[in-house]
């Protein structure tokens, strides 16, 4: 059984067909590219997958298990977690706050156990704190733990809002172009860490990205996309030198 | 019978609202701000008038024009000194609390100048009550002013907005500060321009506040100035057909509910239908839906 | 000796438990030694129930970061309720403190309840609509409370919206709420010190729930809703939770507002939206966000027109300047750089000087 599955998924902004016709099956543990032209509507798929939009036809299955039309937070804790293109991290907040809001749900204690300080509280928020720190170490961010969130250098923050979504302790990671803004040796760090991320926590990881660097030095599969329809699909090499997917990149 | 007059007066009433809220939601449109000290400007072209038409003995029409002119100074001054320098503040409620101590500043200005006592007001319009129907239902001049004033300022504005270079300038900067910007347009200049109209409307929303209830004090303004608002809000805030629209709603609620339920809830049930409005339509009879892109 | 090491919160909530027990204290040794103005005297309480309606609300448009212009309406509800309470068992429970105590409770449990009952539908609005429709139900509950009649007797309660003869008392009534008029003769169970205890709990509520799980739940909705939904948190949930514990702060605010008048009307004045408005003042003048700003905002703010009474009817004219003036210095983006230029030319240039030869 495919980790995650969608079979016909489609949605319709007042009668243009952003996406149509959507299939794809990603097996556990697999780290999968999902490529295309601007505006092709990759983020769109997205956000059908964490339930930003409610698709208008299809159905997405989450190792196994049907998630359509359920709510984001829902959709979170079935086990989808994901990034954003622009970032979107909580920026007031410090580094290590950024990371204990995505632990929300694992670690629990009630409102006036807080308040009230009581002993549950300072052992979970001990084990927060722990777990926190662990997460944040595997993107070099322990050192920052204090820091605001909003004064962290951009690649950082795109590697906190990684971390962020890995605190949630999802199945599936989508990263929505996680390398977008960052040089070459951000880039080739980050590819580092998604490989590290995967091997280390058995993470299924689906990723959009325009860096065809670091799309064919980790994805095993891709899926091209265009005008919201597939255009190729299949192992990464095969699909790069696919005529069709080369004229809808550089025109004819 | 009753109704028919009691609606006539809902008219009227709303008829203020809408031009008070009009320059409401233009403000709103161009800076999105709440112009708290909107009402008040309204309260010093009452004072205006006042001074002009029983010390000076100047003319009502040249009195109405004379607080016309300077409510527009007043305006475009408050902009300038008090709302400019935060236009790019961290936060809006920056200049929101700014418009209140603006508000204080007008209200506490004019107790000083005038005293807390109410200024009896003689009215502006000269025109002669009309009887209809053997005398079963009386409009006074007030009345008849008031709507037709209403009428001729929202077709006006819209024929600006639509028609002019100004106007389209203003919808521009309204839609987009940045992009307005590098198309040329003078984006200072159009929020002063929308600052004077706003003012302007307010003063003579003044002289016919003030000539239909004709006591005036330092906060003749304030809650006129907020059920305009509430009026802005309920028709879609941004939009002018709205505006129109939500204060001639709100007065004829407000009259309604004062001849027939209660007049100490009247206001109670002016809100209440706001809420319920915006519970249904959350961004008002009028109102664009705004959707966050992800 | 042992050393402590707090977090950076910590240590900044314990500045704010400090500055309050330290400014009290000296407040209360002014009033044991007589050494205070009659004047001074009756603001006491009110700048207690302000502090706390300061730092509530600050909870909502700081932590929460949702505008709310009502929150005179929640206090206004804390007050009635409390006081209508302690009036009917002013002979019934006769030890005053514990009467109070439950008044609070009471006061605070009815302003909270309407918090719930109001945020649920409107918590989904956003900015601008948010504010203008907690104004409006602050704006009725106030048009409410003047037109409402309870009276009590020996067949229980009676309620009337027109007047106090529709009650329909028998011969041993009495009319506890009279519309307009509100409820006089309420006991007068507020004084200082309870004033200062309800900021420390107020304090130890708002501080300690900020730092913790639900604290960061909030604010993370503050920062970014669309981020916070995608990592499972309950929006609907933590919006209401933070709006309705600022509601029966304010509440709580409100009881003690209420047991130092001995006439409690709801005019424009006290429970309109001209007092949220003041609120919302001090909440912005002390910063957004910041609990120890919300505390010195609203003391100084509600000293400042008392120590200007000389200049008389200019104060509030001065008031409003000074607010204006407040504002863009703190917040024109101009007048920041000027700021910081000014800091690095002159105010630090000596200040390191001055430092280096402490070294020396």
């Amino acid at each position: 059984m495919a980790l995650l599955e969608t079979k016909n998924l489609a949605i319709s902004f007042g009668g243009l067909r952003a996406v149509d016709g959507f299939n794809i099956k990603i097996e556990q543990g697999q780290l999968y590219g999902l490529i295309g032209p601007n505006g092709a509507g990759k983020t769109t798929i997205f956000n059908l997958l964490t339930g930003v939009y409610k698709p208008s036809e299809g159905k997405i299955f989450l190792d196994g298990e049907d998630i359509t039309g359920k709510k984001t937070i829902d959709i979170n804790k079935a086990g989808v977690a994901r990034t954003f293109q622009n970032i979107r991290l909580f920026k007031k907040l410090s580094v290590k706050d950024n990371v204990k809001v995505g632990l929300h749900n694992s670690y629990h204690y009630s409102t006036l156990c807080g308040i009230f300080r009581l002993p549950k509280y300072r052992k979970v928020e001990a084990e927060m704190n722990e777990k926190a720190m662990e997460l944040l170490k595997v993107f070099d961010l322990d050192k920052d733990a204090e820091t605001t969130a909003e004064n962290l250098p951009y690649g950082k923050q795109r590697k906190l809002e990684i971390a962020r979504a890995l605190a949630t302790n999802p199945k599936l990671l989508l990263l929505d172009e996680p390398a977008a803004g960052m040089n070459p040796n951000e880039t080739m760090e980050l590819m580092n860490t998604i490989r590290f991320v995967r091997d280390k926590f058995q993470m299924t990881i689906l990723l959009i990205e325009h860096d065809m660097k670091l799309v064919s030095g980790i994805c095993e599969e891709l899926t091209v996309l265009n005008f919201g329809k597939v255009l190729a699909q299949g192992k990464t090499s095969d699909v790069l030198n696919d005529p069709e997917v080369i004229k809808a990149y550089l025109g004819e | 019978m009753d109704f028919l007059a009691y609606l006539i007066n809902g008219l009227s009433l709303g008829s203020i609202y809408a031009i008070i809220a009009l320059g409401y939601t233009m403000v709103y449109g161009i800076a999105k701000m709440l112009n708290f000290a909107h009402g008040d400007v309204i309260m010093v072209g009452g004072y205006v008038i006042f001074v002009a038409v029983s010390n000076m003995g100047l003319p009502p029409v040249l009195s109405v024009i004379l607080a016309m002119v300077l409510c527009t100074i007043l305006g475009i001054t408050i902009e300038k000194i008090a709302y400019k320098p935060l236009r790019n503040a961290a936060s809006s409620l920056a200049v929101l609390i700014t418009a209140i101590g603006v508000s204080y500043f007008l209200q506490n200005a004019a107790l000083l100048i005038f005293g807390s006592n109410p200024k009896t007001f003689t009215s502006v319009v000269s025109l002669q009550t009309i009887k209809l129907f053997d005398g079963r239902i009386t409009i006074s001049g007030e009345t008849i002013v008031t709507i037709i004033s209403c009428i001729i300022i929202m077709a006006g504005l819209i024929l600006f907005i639509n028609k002019t270079k100004a106007g389209q300038a203003m919808l521009a900067v309204s839609e987009d500060k940045g992009a307005a910007q590098l198309m040329g347009i003078n984006v200072n200049a159009t929020i002063s321009l929308t600052f004077a109209i706003g003012s302007a409307l307010a003063a003579i929303a003044g002289a016919l506040l003030c000539s239909a209830y004709p006591q005036l004090t330092p906060y003749t303004g304030s809650m006129p100035g907020i059920k305009a608002f509430v009026a802005a809000v309920f028709g879609g805030i941004g939009s002018i057909p709205g505006a129109f629209i939500g204060g001639i709603i709100l007065g004829i609620i407000e009259i309604l509910s004062k001849a027939y339920i209660s007049s100490k809830l009247s206001d109670a049930i002016v809100f209440a239908v706001l809420i319920i409005v915006l519970l249904v339509k959350p961004t008002g009879i009028l109102g664009k839906k705004i959707q966050e892109k992800v | 000796m042992k050393k402590f090491n707090f977090s950076r919160a910590t240590k900044d909530n314990l500045w704010t438990y400090g500055i309050v027990l330290i400014v009290s204290l000296i407040t209360g040794f002014l009033l044991m030694t007589g050494n205070m103005s009659s004047l001074m005297k009756g603001l006491l309480v009110p700048i207690c129930s302000y502090v706390i309606l300061a730092v509530s609300l600050n909870l909502t448009v700081g932590i929460l970061g949702e505008l709310s212009l009502g929150h005179a309406g929640f206090m206004c509800v804390g007050a009635f309720t409390s006081a209508f309470f302690s009036k009917i068992t002013q002979n019934i429970i006769t030890v005053d403190a514990l009467r109070f105590v439950i008044a609070i409770i009471i006061g605070a449990a009815f302003a909270g309840l309407m918090g719930i009952l109001i945020g649920m539908p409107v918590l989904r609005l956003k900015g601008d609509y948010l504010a203008i429709v907690t104004l409006a139900f602050g704006e009725i509950i106030k048009n409410v409370i003047n037109v409402l009649y309870i009276g009590i007797d020996s067949r229980g309660l009676h309620f009337s919206m027109k007047d106090t003869l529709s009650l329909g008392l028998e011969e041993d009534g009495e009319v506890i709420v009279k519309g307009a008029q509100g409820i006089t003769g309420t006991p007068q169970d507020s004084n200082f010190f309870v004033g200062v205890i309800l900021i420390f709990i107020t304090l130890f509520i708002v501080l300690n729930l900020i730092n913790s799980r639900d604290g960061r739940a909030i604010m993370a909705i503050r920062d970014n809703l669309i981020a916070a939904e995608s990592v499972g948190i309950n929006i609907t949930k933590y919006k209401l939770m933070a709006f309705s514990i600022s509601a029966a702060l304010a509440g709580a605010a409100g009881v003690l507002y209420a047991h130092n008048l001995n006439s409690l009307m709801a005019t424009p004045k006290n429970f309109g939206y001209n007092m949220s408005i003041m609120i919302l003042v001090y909440v912005v003048l002390g910063g957004i966000g910041n609990i120890k700003g919300s505390v010195i905002a609203a003391v100084l703010l509600t000293i400042l027109p008392e120590m200007l009474r000389g200049m008389n009817n200019y104060r509030m004219l001065i008031y409003a300047i000074v607010l204006i003036v407040i504002m863009l210095f703190n917040w024109s983006p101009k007048c920041l750089e000027w700021r910081d230029i000014f800091m690095e030319k002159y105010i630090r240039p000596r200040f390191n000087k001055r430092v280096s030869k402490e070294v020396e």
